[in-house]
């Protein structure tokens, strides 16, 4: 009778991703600090080293360039790894070989290799862990050729586009909003993919399209609840990659609504938002604006202690209906 | 194990250095062949860069063959290596063809990484070459990745991670050897300590006095060799790398040998003697040490040596007219090989 | 053609000027750089000079009022050129404001929109780029627009008010120029595949244009009247017969004219206004313009559509005359290589279906015309003379006629005249 598919919270949905890649292919396996018995900064790993052993559940010294380094080598050499930087700030010690090996071995080499390696990235703030643990820095990797960047907001989407990833031959760097591991929703059982590079629509509307990435996904879908009351009609797209992105999915919207609001955590200067606005300005959407393109994004500042100041310093529900307002009603 | 070999002389039997007890005539003529062809590869693709016929710049690692040879003579050829920015003589000693070399210098697409990758990254995937790295230390946590696989896929390959004396005061040296030796990892380190990371001499870097007293920090073999002389190299490698294929973990070799070119083609040579470099020059030239032992041992004569010499120019000429004839890829093509192609 | 007289830039830097004096008047006969008005500027008063002979019309630089340099404040009208509205002249001649025209001169419906380039006249607008695209679609010229967004910005709403405001008062006053719009749900009437879209030329544009502006604004009526033509049919085969021959330019022997039924019908139409001068006329909002000469107006027939040569001062051209200047005319007509001035203007129209076969028909007024005749088929019919049947060869013709201008007594008198001459044709050739 009930045909609901079951529920499992964001971080669940990525373990049963890991959990299906390594049962299928035994040349998948996970690197990582702490990823063992002690399951996992954020209890992603859970239980996986009792499954699968401690030659596929990696533990790693805390070496995060060397480390990255030895996923590489074990990727461009024949195996699959996955591996976790324990917060996506700490992505700044594996950079070499994230942007200078990772993304560019192919290249350099002229097709002879591929480096089909996934790394995860716990990202975000809103947890009180201040400036070097609650960075957003997808748009830094977004920016270099040679890797794929994904942000899926829902479990659904976290565990489908793990899974591509993992298949995926070339480099993907995947960002999970540490806010969004203990949400829930319906997650498909077994094997399933979701394309990367195809961003979804998750809700229509016709006066003003909304961009947004990972947990502002779910901010605007609340700030259009509000705004309907407005009768002001808004579409939210979940972008879900940052590269390669949809541009089509998002032109398609923009001539429809004729205004464009981009929301990410990320800082607003040179982030996410701002490569959208840019492309839609250059393409043929451009004929179709009746007002002009708004960002919200991070502040300029590194992320405070102060939980105040915290949510300040980011997005939040209010910031989104203001500005749609403002956008629609011709104020701005 | 932290003091430096010595070469042994002496003419018989189990005086003799290792490599006459362990090698045939054939494999040690080889070997001297394979130092011509470096050494002539080098002067060629120096004299084509002074023509302007190569762009950018390059690492010539001229007076260091011993080290490249000796190297890979124990390896087998599914074994792989990791080079560095100085990995031309790394990428003949492991069988690269020069043709393709040169093409890769020019630019072409002929060449092994299709014009995109040039000297400093210049790769041989089907002989075991996984790519010099233009990151200092770049390429060393890499190979113990590549070495993860090994044990992990069951292949019983051994990996080599070459880099200089620069790169040893990396991060990525230091958290690669202890993750290696952790995991007990199929790799043999190899440090080509040529006395100077571009112009700052080992004695005003590095710390300890012998880069191979690293390995105690890392619980594993370390010695100390004079990387000019064949048979010293290649008996440390067959040890190590025997060591690493039983499964009893890495060692860190350092060879310590002389580039006779500057760091790089703008490099002035001001932080070394004229007499320094004189000396190492003729009287610690690898190639001629190791021709003065195979003559010693009846491996090889003077004519043979000169007929040697004679077949690798050839192969040299060949390789660099190869290389001009071949074409250059087209800009329609500039994002190829960005992302893998679906399939 | 009038040639303007624009308010020069004497100054750099300058934007506007104001006429301090005009030193002649409306209808005043002017010479090529006589000092036509002075220009008040920061420095001192600037004279500036007619740039041609002529007569001074339509003065409407005023006096004491900025003016933006290169706006137009009069027009030379030449010796003897037919002195038109303002409107229709403006529309002939150079438009002196880009931005008067830039919204006016549409796209047709139906044409492919491409993003819009920068222009001179809209690149200093504030608008949003889909405001620009729905205004250039609805043939809006933007820069007439008031803004209601931030800093007067123009936005969608702000066209669409606009639209809606324009569509509201076409209902109200006819249009002078057609937007054509609906033609999407005009295609959806027919079945697809059945039918091919041919794009119109500028002939096929101006013939629609200035027709419905006919039809919209000029109150028509209709004569009807039918001419006996036995006597002009003897007359003209004589006249025909004592032609001498000549040598063409292909050396042939050809006869010096060649005269026609619709040759008759010119003269007699010129003659017809000389009797009766009340409907010699032109109407303009202010005034009624009296013509003293008869050009006559005459369709010809050409591929794709028609043009109306004119034969000028038809009253004073002998027939022969107006035949090998009609042969002329209309040969040239058909290659269009008519100049402006030989199509342009006119008094009155004459257009001739007979030839096809046609019984009679309306004609539409051709402005700046007040008549136009439409002739019928020359055709032997049974008529009523004196009691007894007989036959002879008839010709309807109908007169169309601006009320306006002309009303029915005097169209009567002018078709009775027009009736006279034909069936007394003799008269027309002294």
């Amino acid at each position: 009778m009930d045909d609901m598919p079951r529920e499992l919270s964001y971080a669940q949905a990525i373990q049963e991703a890991m959990a299906i890649a390594m049962e299928r292919d035994e040349r998948v396996f996970l690197m990582g600090e702490d990823i063992g018995v002690y399951g996992g900064a954020f209890q992603v790993t859970g239980d996986l080293v009792e499954r699968f052993g401690t030659d596929r559940v990696m533990d790693t010294p805390i070496s995060e360039l060397g480390g990255a380094g030895v996923a590489v080598g074990a990727a461009v050499t024949g195996l699959r790894p996955i591996f976790e930087f324990q917060f996506s700030d700490f992505a700044t010690l594996g950079m070499e070989q994230i942007v200078n090996q990772a993304a560019k071995m192919r290249y350099m080499l002229g097709g002879e290799v591929s480096v089909p390696v996934v790394m995860r990235f716990p990202a975000g703030s809103g947890t009180g862990a201040a400036a070097q643990h609650s960075q957003s820095l997808e748009a830094w990797l977004g920016h270099v050729p040679g890797l794929k960047v994904i942000q899926p907001a829902t479990p659904h989407d976290v565990k489908g586009m793990l899974l591509a990833a993992i298949e995926d031959p070339d480099p993907v760097m995947i960002f999970e909003h540490k806010l969004l591991y203990k949400m829930k929703g319906p997650v498909p059982e077994g094997y399933y993919t979701v394309p990367i590079g195809k961003a979804e629509i998750r809700r229509e509307g016709n006066d003003l399209t909304i961009v947004a990435t990972s947990i502002m996904v779910h901010k605007s879908l609340e700030a259009a609840r509000e705004l309907e009351q407005e009768d002001i009609s808004v579409e939210v797209i979940d972008l879900r990659t940052i590269r390669p992105m949809d541009r089509e999915a998002v032109i398609a919207s923009v001539r429809k609504t004729s205004r464009l609001l981009c929301v990410y955590e990320g800082v607003k200067t040179l982030g996410v938002g701002a490569e959208v606005s840019a492309m839609i300005a250059e393409s043929e959407a451009f004929d179709y604006l009746d007002a002009p393109i708004m960002r919200l994004g991070g502040a300029e500042t590194p992320i405070p202690y102060n939980p105040e100041l915290e949510k300040a310093a980011v997005p939040q529900v209010p910031d989104i209906v203001k500005a749609a307002r403002d956008l629609v009603k011709g104020a701005r | 194990m932290n003091k430096a070999a010595k070469t042994v002389g002496g003419t018989s039997g189990e005086n003799r250095p290792f490599i006459y007890r362990e090698y045939s005539p054939e494999q040690l003529k080889g070997a001297l062949r394979k130092m011509y062809l470096i050494r002539q590869f080098e002067e060629g693709a120096e004299e084509s860069y002074m023509r302007g016929l190569i762009h950018g710049t390059m690492h010539l690692s001229i007076g260091q063959e011993a080290t490249a040879v000796g190297v890979c003579l124990p390896l087998a050829e599914q074994d792989q290596i990791a080079s560095t920015h100085r990995g031309h003589g790394h990428c003949i000693a492991k069988g690269a063809e020069i043709s393709r070399m040169f093409a890769e210098f020019f630019g072409k697409t002929t060449g092994y990484c299709k014009g995109r990758g040039g000297s400093m990254h210049i790769a041989d995937v089907n002989s075991g070459n996984l790519g010099a790295n233009g990151i200092v230390g770049g390429g060393i946590p890499i190979a113990v990745g590549a070495a993860l696989t090994a044990k992990r896929l069951k292949t019983g390959n051994v990996v080599i991670s070459f880099f200089g004396d620069g790169a040893n005061n990396e991060g990525a040296f230091h958290e690669a050897l202890n993750m290696a030796s952790l995991w007990k990892l199929p790799i043999v380190f190899i440090c080509e300590n040529n006395n100077y990371g571009m112009s700052t001499s080992v004695e005003r870097s590095t710390a300890v006095k012998y880069i191979s007293e690293r390995a105690a920090g890392y619980s594993m073999p370390g010695v100390t060799i004079d990387g000019n002389v064949v048979s010293e190299v290649a008996e440390a490698v067959h040890a190590a790398v025997s060591r690493a294929r039983r499964g009893d973990g890495p060692t860190l070799i350092e060879a310590k040998t002389y580039r006779h070119r500057g760091h790089s083609k703008s490099d002035r040579n001001r932080y070394r003697t004229r007499e320094e470099i004189d000396d190492w020059v003729t009287n610690r030239d690898p190639i001629k040490l190791f021709e003065a032992e195979l003559k010693e041992f009846g491996i090889i004569d003077e004519q043979g040596i000169a007929s040697i010499r004679e077949e690798t120019k050839s192969e040299i000429e060949a390789g660099i007219e190869f290389a001009r004839n071949s074409p250059s890829p087209d800009v329609v093509d500039l994002e190829r090989y960005v992302y893998t192609e679906p399939a | 053609m009038p040639t303007e007289v624009i308010l020069p830039k004497v100054d750099m830097d300058m934007q506007a000027g104001q006429i301090s004096r005009w030193f002649f008047e409306e209808g005043a006969t002017v010479k090529k750089g006589d000092v036509l008005f002075e220009i008040e500027t920061d420095k001192a008063a600037m004279e500036v000079d007619a740039p041609a002979d002529g007569i001074l019309r339509d003065i409407t630089g005023e006096e004491g009022v900025d003016i933006p340099v290169g706006r137009v404040v009069a027009w030379i009208f030449a010796e003897g050129e037919p002195y038109a509205a303002l409107q229709g002249a403006a529309e002939e001649a150079v438009p002196a404001l880009p931005l008067m025209n830039a919204g006016t001169r549409h796209i047709a419906a139906g044409e492919e929109i491409q993003p819009p380039r920068s222009t001179s006249a809209t690149t200093k607008v504030r608008a949003t780029p889909l405001a620009r695209r729905i205004a250039k679609m609805a043939a809006i010229d933007i820069t007439f627009l008031k803004g209601t967004g931030p800093g007067g910005r123009i936005g969608k709403a702000d066209v669409q008010a606009a639209v809606a405001a324009r569509d509201l008062l076409q209902e109200r006053v006819p249009a002078a120029v057609s937007t054509g719009t609906g033609d999407e749900s005009t295609l959806q009437l027919f079945e697809e595949g059945s039918y091919e879209l041919v794009p119109h030329d500028s002939m096929r544009k101006t013939i629609a244009r200035r027709l419905v502006e006919a039809k919209q604004t000029i109150p028509h009526f209709h004569l009807r009247i039918s001419c006996r033509l036995d006597t002009l049919l003897v007359l003209r085969q004589q006249a025909n017969n004592a032609a001498r021959m000549r040598k063409s330019e292909n050396g042939e022997d050809v006869p010096a004219y060649k005269i026609s039924v619709n040759d008759f019908a010119i003269k007699a139409l010129a003659e017809a206004f000389m009797d009766v001068p009340d409907a010699n006329v032109s109407w303009t909002e202010a005034n009624m313009v009296r013509h003293r000469h008869a050009d006559i107006g005459v369709a010809v027939s050409v591929p794709g559509g028609l043009v109306t040569p004119i034969v000028r001062r038809a009253e004073e051209k002998r027939l022969s005359v107006i035949s090998n200047e009609m042969r002329d005319l209309a040969s040239r007509a058909r290659s269009r290589k008519l100049r402006p001035e030989e199509y342009k203007g006119g008094t009155a129209a004459v257009s001739n279906l007979g030839m096809y076969g046609i019984e009679d028909f309306s004609a539409i007024i051709n402005p700046p015309h007040a008549a136009i005749l439409a002739v019928g088929a020359a055709e032997e019919r049974p008529i009523i003379c004196d009691g007894e049947v007989e036959s002879a060869m008839m010709m309807n013709v109908t007169l169309a006629v601006d009320h306006r201008a002309i009303d029915g007594a005097i169209a009567a008198e002018l078709l009775a005249a027009f009736k006279r001459h034909i069936e007394n044709p003799l008269g027309m050739l002294i």
